[in-house]
């Protein structure tokens, strides 16, 4: 079961990918380093114990919904003259692939005897994620979300309150994700010997990007097989959004040395590159420190945080996870940017053709691969639908002036 | 030419006493502003300067600081700004070290910051988010210049850490008394003493006569006179800042009243 260690996403010792020195790595205050390393040997047992192992899958199957469907999306085949293929991660309990992951940490924290866990969020779909593990597991949990987010996702920050988790509005710089996690990273400095950071996306420090992979890797392994046994053969090409990277590099991790799949991660491209007001932090950003790791930052020329903008509060963020940095450096995937307009056409057009209402994050990935279809007609194109969109029905609302019903004269 | 701040610590050793090591950060209130308040906390006691570089992820500080660098950047403080601080600082004689996050110093370029530092007259840097282990270049470049490398060690730190880290260390080492960020407290922490000792142990160990200097959550001059009990040096961060921060508009009442912090910290150490 265990794979053959792939130096784009699989971390040297130090958490290096792409070789020592690159990306990757622990760049984290020394009072963090302890428990960094416990999470880290915790982990590394718990994937070598059968009993964790079942615990975990157990869990996926009976109360998230795991393995989530591969669909045929016949409908938007037609419209995109490909064959379009949906990881209906939409469908898992909670709404979104998040839940794999928070489920993997909540159990690893319980075998740490750890009683609280924290999380960041920014969609509040990390947030609910967590909220629900530590509703499910017994354990205390407080949520880190900027105020901006509080406010443009408050479904689910009314979902995470019904759970019995505490939210906290953070307030500092952007108010958005990446304040978020400075104050997680503030809470965890003080809470360390009881508290466990959910961390929700495959980046941060070692070992974060890697231990977030671990309990993703089922997206891409789920939808290779479903794939191969709809087609009989691999998909031409892979999609998914990129916000941190965790949805992402859970389905490319299983396409990696498959070098006839192509891999397309799609980051949120805002108000559109040129204007300086995106999230396309690999297409647009350069090579920094942010929260732990080497990777792709959006920053000037002091190395300053830029504030990212999208419409999408998941894909929000001014950094992504270091396998994705390795994985645009080696040059074996592709990021590329969607913008906001392009993203709600395709959550509409997904809307109408297939009676699915993806995320706007997933509308992400829709989009640009609607984009890559126009130069692979009649190929297969695979596309993790992360998370369904009913969080963003307050922001669809709005953006389509919808909610009013049309007077019959 | 840059001193180290070993020097300070010595001076205060053989008057046997602790130094006193005070902070604030660069461009705050102004860029300008900020370098009056430094200098009038060199001529009111300080022996050691920290001047931080603002920073938009400041994952280490606490509201008082956070708040002091946010200003600062909304006012546009550059890196450059921080060297141009330092210079000032410096010029007083008073060993002078940079406090800063990792990335703009990778940014501005490993090397390049380095000499700039330098030139500029400070000792050196500490570094709260880049630990020995992940700081090669920064340790090469540090060390072809003779600048100080003040890493922390933390009360969760293990034994083989704080040896690697007081092994890796110029200048100083800077024991984080309290697990959390920056910030004043009412009491000091009983952290504190335990890791010194176990600071002090691997000093002997791994770099004789290195000192070991106690900061967060310092903010007057009995907290400053138990830490100066056990430790070589006491650094005071979140106090200074407030001392300006309770007086927004009026530098020279905000001065007046570093002065007066100052100088009952400076009596806590010498007590
Ligand atoms: C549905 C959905 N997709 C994608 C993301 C982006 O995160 P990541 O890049 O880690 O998959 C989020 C984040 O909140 C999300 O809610």
């Amino acid at each position: 079961m265990t794979p053959t260690p792939n130096s784009q996403y699989d971390a040297d010792l130090h958490g290096w990918y792409g070789g020592a020195g690159s990306f990757g790595g622990r760049f984290m205050p020394e009072a963090l380093i302890a428990a960094l390393d416990e999470l880290d040997a915790a982990w590394q047992k718990a994937m070598l114990d059968p009993a964790f192992l079942q615990e975990f899958e157990g869990l996926l199957q009976n109360y998230a919904g795991v393995p989530s469907m591969l669909y045929e999306a016949h409908r938007l085949s037609d419209h995109a003259g490909a064959r379009i293929l949906l990881k209906r991660e939409d469908l898992n309990h909670t709404g979104a692939h998040k839940i794999r992951n928070v489920l993997g940490q909540a159990l690893l924290t319980k075998r740490m005897g750890k009683t609280r866990v924290i999380a960041e969020t920014g969609a509040g779909q990390h947030g609910v994620a967590s909220a629900t593990a530590a509703a499910y597991l017994g354990l205390d949990c407080t949520v880190y979300m900027g105020e901006v987010d509080t406010e443009r996702q408050a479904l689910n920050v009314a979902r995470m309150q019904l759970l019995g988790a505490e939210v906290i509005p953070v307030r500092s710089g952007s108010r958005t994700l990446k304040d978020a996690i400075n104050e997680a990273l503030r809470d965890w400095v003080a809470s360390v010997d009881h508290t466990a950071y959910l961390f929700g996306t495959a980046a941060g420090p070692h070992p974060f990007p890697s231990l977030v992979l671990s309990f993703v890797r089922g997206i891409g392994d789920e939808a290779r097989r479903q794939c191969l046994d709809l087609t009989g053969s691999l998909p031409d090409a892979v999609a998914a959004c990129v916000g941190g990277g965790s949805n992402a590099i859970g389905l490319f991790a299983a396409f990696l040395d498959d070098p006839d799949v192509a891999i397309y991660g799609f980051e949120a491209g805002g108000d559109g590159v040129e204007t300086g007001r995106h999230a396309a932090t690999i297409f647009a950003g350069s090579v920094g420190v942010l929260h732990g790791s080497r990777t792709y930052v959006l920053q000037d020329d002091d190395g300053q945080t830029i504030e990212s903008h999208s419409i999408s509060a998941g894909l929000d963020y001014p950094g992504v996870g270091p396998q994705h940095a390795a994985l645009a450096a080696s040059g074996r995937a592709s990021y590329l940017p969607v913008t906001d307009a392009e993203a709600m056409e395709a959550m509409s057009l997904l809307a109408r053709t297939e009676g699915i209402i993806p995320a706007i994050e997933s509308a992400h990935a829709v989009s640009g691969a609607l984009k890559v279809a126009q130069e692979r007609q009649g190929e297969t194109i695979l596309i993790n639908l992360s998370g369904r969109g009913d969080k963003d029905m307050g922001t669809a609302l709005e953006y389509f002036g919808l909610g009013t019903p049309k007077e019959t004269a | 030419m840059s001193t180290s701040v070993s020097v300070a610590f010595e001076k205060a050793r053989a008057d046997g006493r602790a130094a006193l090591v005070g902070y604030l950060p660069a461009g705050f209130p102004t860029v300008d502003g900020g370098i009056a308040a430094l200098r009038t906390m060199v001529e009111s006691g300080c022996d050691v300067i920290e001047i931080g570089l603002p920073y938009s992820d400041p994952v280490m500080d606490g509201p008082t600081i956070q708040a002091a660098a946010q200003q600062a950047l909304e006012a546009g403080v550059r890196t450059t700004d921080v060297l141009r601080t330092v210079e000032a600082v410096a010029a007083t004689g008073v060993p002078t070290l940079v406090m800063t996050y990792w990335n703009p110093v990778e940014r501005y370029g490993v090397e390049r910051f380095a000499q700039h530092l330098y030139d500029a007259g400070g000792a050196g840097l500490i570094t709260p988010d880049l630990t020995p282990d992940f700081a090669p270049e920064w340790i090469a470049a540090a060390d072809a210049r003779d600048l100080d490398k003040v890493f922390l060690v933390a009360p969760s730190s293990t034994d083989e850490r704080i040896a690697m880290t007081t092994a890796a260390c110029r200048g100083f080492v800077y024991a984080t008394a309290v697990m959390g960020v920056t910030g004043a407290r009412d009491a000091t922490s009983d952290l504190a003493g335990p890791l010194v000792e176990r600071t002090k142990r691997a000093v002997a160990a791994t770099a004789p006569g290195l000192p070991v200097g106690v900061g967060l959550g310092v903010s007057n001059g009995v907290q400053a006179a138990e830490v100066a009990s056990y430790a070589d040096g006491v650094i005071v961060g979140s106090a200074f800042v407030r001392a300006l921060l309770d007086h927004p508009d009026d530098l020279d009442a905000g001065r007046r009243a570093l002065v007066k912090l100052t100088e009952d910290l400076a009596r806590g150490v010498r007590s």
